[in-house]
């Protein structure tokens, strides 16, 4: 498989006026390439979560997309840290650290890994204090 | 219904006044945690929240909403206004709860 297409984005910690830019522009150049509407509503919940997730929950950080010649997407959100104390806690249904600031807002609802998870075709993550790194991919449309 | 329809029968207030509002309304979605409104909604519905903060839009847009409908009176601000106006999402202030605004749409079959 060779990558037909290659961006790379960054996420600043707190930045929420820019919340969901990096996923709108992901989702129009699904959309301007003519990717399949219901695979790129998927990827477009997934990448919102995660990018939320890296605004509120992380230092910042970095996501590219990869979309292969099979029109698989690939998404790799990789921050420095401070890490996810508890992955299993983190991957359930309601629970969730976000900060009052965050929660506020609409934020924090301890939906966004479980809802990552859902949507994806194929879902890693990998945390430590050094930093987390979630990988997830979706599969074209049949 | 479109949303057009919808004004005319409800007398709901147009915040986004400058917008196209004959996109159609196929069902509707309530809530204000955005995580399960990403999780949850279906393109096309309208969303009623109180939520008021510009992520809001990027929810809607990214769910493919056909509009909000701000409920309870919360506070549309200016600045809301024209980040929608300018993201094309249209806004709508229905001024009574939720649940009001939710049985209004039912009876009218939305």
């Amino acid at each position: 498989m060779a990558v037909v297409l290659h961006k790379e984005y960054k996420v600043l910690r707190d930045d929420y006026g820019s919340a969901g830019k990096v996923s709108s522009d992901i989702k129009q150049t699904l959309n301007s390439i003519g990717f399949d509407p219901k695979v790129m509503r998927r990827i477009a919940v997934a990448s919102y979560e995660s990018e939320i997730n890296m605004l509120i929950h992380a230092f910042g950080g970095d996501i590219t997309m990869d979309i292969m010649d099979d029109g698989t997407v690939t998404l790799v959100f990789k921050d420095p840290g401070p890490g996810i104390p508890d992955l299993e806690k983190a991957l359930t249904p309601g629970w969730s650290t976000a900060s009052e600031k965050a929660r506020a807002m609409g934020f924090g609802a301890g939906m966004g890994l479980p809802n990552i998870q859902r949507v994806s075709d194929a879902f890693d993550i990998q945390s430590s204090e050094a930093g987390t790194t979630l990988t997830i991919s979706f599969r074209a449309a049949q | 219904m479109t949303i057009n329809e919808l004004i005319e029968k409800t007398g709901w207030k147009l915040a986004t006044t400058q917008l196209d509002t004959s996109i159609e309304v196929s069902g509707a979605y309530c809530g204000d945690l955005l995580s399960w409104v990403m999780g949850n909604g279906e393109p096309g519905q309208a969303w009623i929240t109180v939520q008021v903060h510009p992520n809001v839009i990027a929810v809607a847009l990214l769910r493919e909403f056909s509009c909000v409908i701000v409920a309870d009176g919360a506070n549309v601000t200016d600045e809301m206004v024209q980040k929608s106006t300018d993201e094309q999402l249209v806004m709508l202030e229905s001024g009574i709860p939720a649940y009001e605004t939710a049985k209004v749409l039912a009876a009218l079959g939305i």
